[in-house]
This record gives C-alpha cells, structure tokens and sequence, in this order.
C-alpha cells in the first residue's frame, strides 16, 4: 500500500497507514526523493505511529532515506515509534544513527523548525 | 501443538502475513503486548533470511508446553528451507556479519528476541531454525 506523502509549508509528511512490504518502503525513498525536489521541501516527517514491527529492513531504509534526503538538502526525522516496537528494535541492536526522532507530529514539527532554521545574512 | 498454522515464505510480502500471523497467534495464546512485538520481529528476521538465501521455504508455528520449571507453556517457530544451507553456522550467528546487503543483525537478533534459538543447517540443503519464547 503506497504512503501518503502530503505537503504542508516547506515540509512533506509521508504517514505510514497500514503494515508496510519491503517494496513499499522502497517505493516511499524513491517517492520522497523526488518529492523533496519538485516541492523545495527542507524537512520531511515520517510518520510509522502505525508500524507494529520496526525490523532489520525497516530501519536499514529508513535510514537510508534520511541520509539520501540529507544529500538532497532536507532534514528528516521520524515520529511516532511505539514503546514496544522500540524495545524491540533495542533488542535487535537496531539504531537509528543520524537520524532524527521525535516522540509525534508535533514534536516532529518543532524539530524540524529548530533544524532548518535560516541563519540570518549578514547585511540582511 | 494445540495451534498451529503454516505459511508459505515466497517473496517478501510472504513476510507481512508470517509476522501478523505470529502476532495474532501470540495474542491467542495470552503473551502481554511486549512479547507478542518481540515475537513479531523475530518472525520477521527469520522470515527475510529464508527469502534473502533460500528463496522460498515456510514458517510453521504453534504452542508449545514443557514440564519443566514447573510447567510453561509458550510459542514455537519453526523457519524451514530447502536453499543452499548456512556453510559456517557460528559465522552468520555473529552480530554484523552478512553475506549479502543487509546489517547482518537478523539470525542474531532473533536469537536475542527469544528464549530458545536453534540452527540446523547442510550446505545444499537447507536450513532449519526452531525458536521457542514462554510465557513469563
């Protein structure tokens, strides 16, 4: 089942609806790399408040699309994990190494402002 | 085994419907919600690996009971292909090890998530995981 991915200001927020497949998650990195581009975005939220399961895979994309999008020029964090998905995933030794997290949307929203904050130019 | 039901692992949407499978079973069979995701992953590591190196193969699980410690009772998973075989079983038990792309923490990790793991493999044919979690 393919990923909603919704504009909302500079940002995307693609939220994860149903258990995901493999390829779905692989069409949701190419779908959000192209999206980051044709809309300017410089923040992205991935929500997976849904996702019951968090395994090797998953992370190992997820992962790869916070990086990708990081090469792109946009930020992105990942929201909604569940306790028991993330004791699992501590279980399994899975990180999420330089990619950002935030407890919900909202959360997710204040991170990415904080992130993408402008430094102001000088003169300006 | 009181339950029990079997699922063909073919590609990796085979996956999806093992670990739900296992997560309804688990429920079923009174494991608090920790367990039942724990369960879940476990599956879904053991399932990847057969569809990663095997191809195709299958995923039986049930109860399972045991007089010992004063009786449990508990799930049992049994992962089974006719794929190539594990070659240096001790080697692909290593956390980061991987023949192929992946992080090399599925056969690893699903030991960690379970109570009892265990490896049966013959290079050319194939490979057998039997994996046990009680009820606390």
């Amino acid at each position: 089942m393919q990923v909603p991915i919704l504009k909302q200001g500079g940002y995307l927020i693609a939220s994860i609806q149903s258990v995901l497949s493999d390829s779905d998650l692989v069409q949701l990195r190419d779908n959000l790399g192209e999206r980051v581009g044709s809309y300017r975005s410089r923040g992205v939220i991935i929500d997976v408040t849904v996702l019951d399961v968090i395994d090797s895979f998953a992370t190992r994309t997820l992962r790869a699309i916070a990086h990708m999008l990081k090469l792109r020029g946009a930020e992105t964090v990942i929201v909604g994990i569940q306790p028991d998905v993330a004791f699992a995933m501590v279980q399994l030794g899975l990180t999420l190494e330089g990619v950002g997290t935030a407890l919900d949307l909202e959360e997710g929203l204040a991170y990415l402002d904080e992130k993408t904050k402008r430094a102001p130019v000088n003169g300006n | 085994m009181a339950t029990e039901n079997q699922t063909e692992i073919r590609s990796a949407v085979d996956i999806v419907t093992a670990r739900q499978r296992g997560r309804a079973l688990a429920l079923e069979l009174g494991f608090n919600g920790a367990d039942v995701t724990l369960i879940a992953a476990a599956i879904s590591e053991v399932a990847r690996n057969i569809v990663d190196h095997a191809k195709s193969g299958e995923i039986v699980m049930g109860s399972v009971a045991t007089t010992q410690n004063g009786g449990r009772t508990g799930i049992q998973i049994i992962a089974r292909d006719q794929g190539p075989g594990i070659r240096d079983v001790a080697q692909a038990m290593q956390y980061g090890y991987s023949t192929r792309k992946g992080l090399g923490v599925g056969l690893p990790g699903a030991k960690w998530l379970m109570d009892e793991f265990d490896i049966a493999s013959e290079a050319g044919r194939g490979t057998t995981i039997t994996m046990k979690k009680w009820k606390r």
